[in-house]
């Protein structure tokens, strides 16, 4: 199977982006590694460090079936953004946006710690849907992290995320790809849970 | 995660910038490798050492920078191949070993690599280290894609063994935490052997005493610049350096290292793959000269991209300057005509404007409609995000009882400290408690000056904070003079049981190495009471027992005092996800806005966990990201906050 017949534009460019601590880097990997498998090209840039102490965390991911590319993606070139947080969605649209970028947005906030000492104050969910849905050509809210409390451990919340972004068929990801991948290091029980977040994300985009 | 020593020859694999490294390591066939934890350089140590069994490496978390480099040294010495890697501040430490290494040189290839932080992403400066390539005479590589990071690494070691010096490989963020596709080569058989030779004469590079002495110095200073002559000679023809456009370019593009894939972005977005050409270096010091004629005589103009500082540019034009009868005057773009900033990392739109502004192209992103909406809706849409503590952080309830005993002692006592996680008290997380950061050990260093200006009218308490891993590190010397010198300064070692910032990384005061092998542990408490200073050791998450000690230290005013506050950080893999209080805020006796508390526990002790519910008018607990160490509940004057044990 060769990329070019898989990729819609060459590069894509996705950036998964939440808060530190939401799995969004082990999320990046798991969608790169189910790419790479199947002969694309895919170049990850994160930044670390900042990422378990609260601050806002980007993963960039770029699909080719040509070469890597800039661990960066140019300012308003994203394809598709997941968010992991709704007020990182706006965030991120605002610099890496445009008309055509769709978006994934897990609908629970997490906030900031300027927010819970009173000091600023956390747009409501409304005017998020609202600015979400001007910044981009569509939009899915889901949520993700609800889901996965009922599964017993809300970081899933990034995996029902990647099983939304393999709903909308905007990227060739599937079940089979993703449970060769959790296989090569998770446990029997583990890779069991992770596919049916998955699968639950899959369902919350069909079910739209 | 990929197993490293697994993966076979051929096979292509997604891999960090870290990991291609460490394969690039093992398959030259390393046998020692030694680093100090920083980001981003630490999971190249770490993958060796996963490795380590496999592939009969010996791995070590070294106590610092300058131990690591004569460590992997001495492998070196003994005819093995060696690693030594650290991040860019690490440089400053090995640099007084680095200068003695590369001018006797080595004799097992050896390499050294530095991880440097453009832009300061997990940083507190974004200091260069290519500069020691130049000042202390020894080869530099910089790779400019995942595969060479890989490739240039297993080959820098043959370089090191063909001229017999170290060789530095270079690499950025961008490179070493981003990811690509990288097909593997071959691991080699394992077959080393150590021996030390040192009967031969003085300056027998292979079979003498190592030892740089005034009498031998200019002997070994000439080979030296001998052999950065011969590295020279092989740069001409290396693979690494590549020309991409056409045969006479509009504008020629230097550059190297991760600003690589900018270059190479930025012309493709302009469509200028007719006008521009790139000039990628892999050897970056010293220049190749016949390379860099051939390429400079392709145009007159010439735009040079690097970070941070202008370090090949300086070279080029140096170079040019002596090539200038053969290539003729040429016109240069970057750092120093401001085509390029002077400060932070690079991206593609940074590359992109330069480029736009010298060919005269215009590029737009996006349309004006969709930039103004994106402004309209205002910074406040996207809150921004602070730096904080992690929930259940030892660290924050540390700099709370510090914060309030400096506050009930009342006489403008201040708190020096350094790098680690605590690092963050400098802001509104740690209460605004550190007064000074600078490098590794610092605040101790500083402490002990700050605490003999008593004469000169500045007596107020002076504390030092430093964490585990850094106390070994460079807390040492400075704590020694401090008590050597009789300075009044109580030094805090929060102790959260690993190099936490990092990834919990070994040090000497824990019982595993990084091979994960028993090892003795180095008490801090011992070790201070050894050199006769009073200790006490307290657990953090007792807020009332830790300021009161911490207070009555303050009162003795008899030399140096050490307060060792012990708790396991948050996210170490033996706490992670497990809590050990279920906390609940009983909303039937928090008093809210009435209680006279001005919200305490959200505005103050502002622990991510909490949240101020303003509808109910009562503070909450978020259960997704509350670790349950139930300290809030100590915090509450209306004990609002009820915690029980959780059920194992």
């Amino acid at each position: 199977m060769k990329g070019s017949t898989l990729l819609s534009s060459d590069p894509t460019n996705l950036i998964i982006t939440g808060v530190g601590g939401q799995g969004n880097v082990l999320a990046s990997r798991m969608i790169g590694e189910m790419l790479s498998q199947m002969g694309l090209h895919v170049t990850i840039g994160e930044t670390f460090g900042a990422s378990q102490r609260g601050g806002s965390v980007m993963s960039h991911l770029r699909v080719s079936s040509e070469s890597s590319f800039s661990p960066q993606i140019p300012k308003g070139r994203a394809h598709i953004v997941v968010s992991l947080e709704p007020a990182e969605a706006v965030r991120v649209l605002k610099e890496y946006g445009n008309p055509e970028v769709r978006v994934i947005c897990n609908s629970r906030p997490i906030h900031p710690i300027g927010v819970i000492s009173g000091e600023q104050t956390y747009p409501s969910m409304e005017d998020l849907k609202k600015w979400i849905g001007s910044l981009s050509s569509e939009a899915w809210f889901i949520d993700a992290t609800e889901a996965a409390i009922r599964l017993g451990n809300p970081v899933l919340g990034n995996i029902v995320s990647v099983g939304a972004l393999a709903g909308t068929k905007i990227l060739p990801l599937d079940r089979a790809s993703l449970a060769a991948v959790l296989e090569r290091k998770m446990s029997p029980d583990k890779v069991r849970v992770n596919l049916t977040a998955f699968d639950i994300g899959v369902t919350m985009i069909h079910s739209q | 995660m990929l197993d490293l020593w697994e993966a076979a020859k051929g096979t292509r694999h997604l891999l960090m910038g870290n990991e291609a490294i460490a394969r690039g390591a093992m398959e030259a066939g390393v046998s020692v490798a030694a680093g100090y934890p920083g980001t981003p350089s630490s999971e190249i140590i770490e993958n060796l050492a996963r490795a380590s069994g496999e592939r009969n490496i010996y791995v070590e978390w070294s106590v610092n920078e300058k131990v690591a480099l004569e460590v992997a040294a001495a492998a070196s010495y003994s005819g093995l191949r060696s690693l030594a890697v650290m991040k860019q501040v690490g440089m400053n430490v090995a640099s007084d070993f680095l200068l003695h290494l590369s001018q006797y040189g080595t004799r097992g290839g050896m390499v050294l690599v530095s991880c440097e932080d453009p832009g300061a992403l997990s940083s507190t400066n974004e200091g260069e280290s290519r500069p020691y390539a130049k000042m202390m005479e020894f080869p530099l590589v910089e790779p400019g894609d995942f595969q060479e990071a890989k490739d240039m690494t297993a080959w820098a070691f043959n370089l090191s063994e063909e001229i017999r010096n170290v060789v530095m490989l270079r690499s950025v963020t961008r490179l070493s935490h981003a990811s690509g596709n990288v097909v593997l080569g071959e691991l080699p058989e394992i077959r080393a052997k150590a021996d030390f030779k040192h009967h031969g004469s003085m300056v027998d590079p292979m079979e003498g005493p190592i030892v740089n002495l005034p009498a031998t110095l200019q002997v070994l200073h000439n080979r030296q610049q001998e052999r950065l002559r011969a590295a020279s000679a092989v740069f001409e023809k290396s693979p690494f350096n590549v020309y991409e456009g056409p045969e006479r370019p509009e504008l020629l593009v230097i550059t190297s290292s991760a600003c690589t894939l900018y270059c190479r972005e930025a012309v493709r977005l302009l469509g200028a793959q007719e006008r521009a050409g790139i000039l990628k270096l892999g050897t970056t010091w010293p220049l190749p000269p016949g390379l860099m004629e051939k390429h400079l005589s392709r145009t007159d103009r010439i735009l040079i991209v690097e970070e941070v500082l202008p370090f090949l540019e300086d070279n080029v034009l140096a170079l040019a300057a002596v090539l200038s009868p053969k290539i003729g005057i040429k016109t240069f773009h970057g750092k120093l005509d401001r085509s390029i900033p002077m400060t932070n990392e690079l991206n593609p739109d940074v590359v992109i404007s330069a480029l736009s502004r010298i060919l005269d192209i215009k590029y737009q992103a996006v349309p004006d409609s969709y930039r103004k909406k994106a402004a309209e809706i205002g910074p406040l849409g996207a809150p921004p995000r602070a730096l904080t503590f992690c929930p259940g952080c030892p660290h924050r309830a540390s700099f709370w009882s510090i914060h309030n005993a400096l506050q009930r002692d009342n006489r403008k006592g201040f708190v020096c400290g350094d790098i680690g996680c605590y690092s963050l008290a400098a802001g509104a997380s740690g209460f605004d408690t550190l007064k000074t950061l600078h490098s590794m050990g610092s605040g101790t260093g500083l402490a002990s000056g700050f605490g003999k200006l008593a004469s000169f009218g500045m007596d107020r308490p002076v504390l030092s904070v430093c964490g585990d891993s850094t106390f070994f590190h460079a807390v040492l010397p400075a704590l020694v003079n401090a008590i050597h010198n009789r300075s009044d300064i109580i030094l805090l070692v929060l102790d959260n049981s690993g190099t936490a910032m990092t990834g919990f990384q070994a040090h000497p005061g824990l019982k595993a190495n990084a091979m994960n092998q028993t090892v003795p542990a180095v008490d801090i408490p011992e070790v201070c009471r050894a050199m006769g200073v009073a200790v006490e050791v307290r657990d953090p998450f007792d807020l009332e027992e830790t300021e009161k000690t911490l207070l009555e230290m303050m009162q003795r005013r008899n030399g140096v005092n050490v307060l060792v506050l012990r708790q396991i950080c948050a996210l170490s893999p033996e706490k992670k996800g497990r809590k050990r209080f279920e906390v609940k805020v009983n909303e039937k006796v928090c008093l809210g806005e009435t209680c006279g508390c001005n919200r305490l526990c959200t505005r103050v002790f502002k622990c991510p966990g909490l949240i101020w519910n303003k509808g109910e008018n009562t503070a909450r607990i978020d259960e997704v990201i509350c670790a349950g160490c139930g300290v809030c509940a100590s915090i509450c004057p209306a004990h609002a906050i009820e915690k029980r044990e959780a059920a194992s």
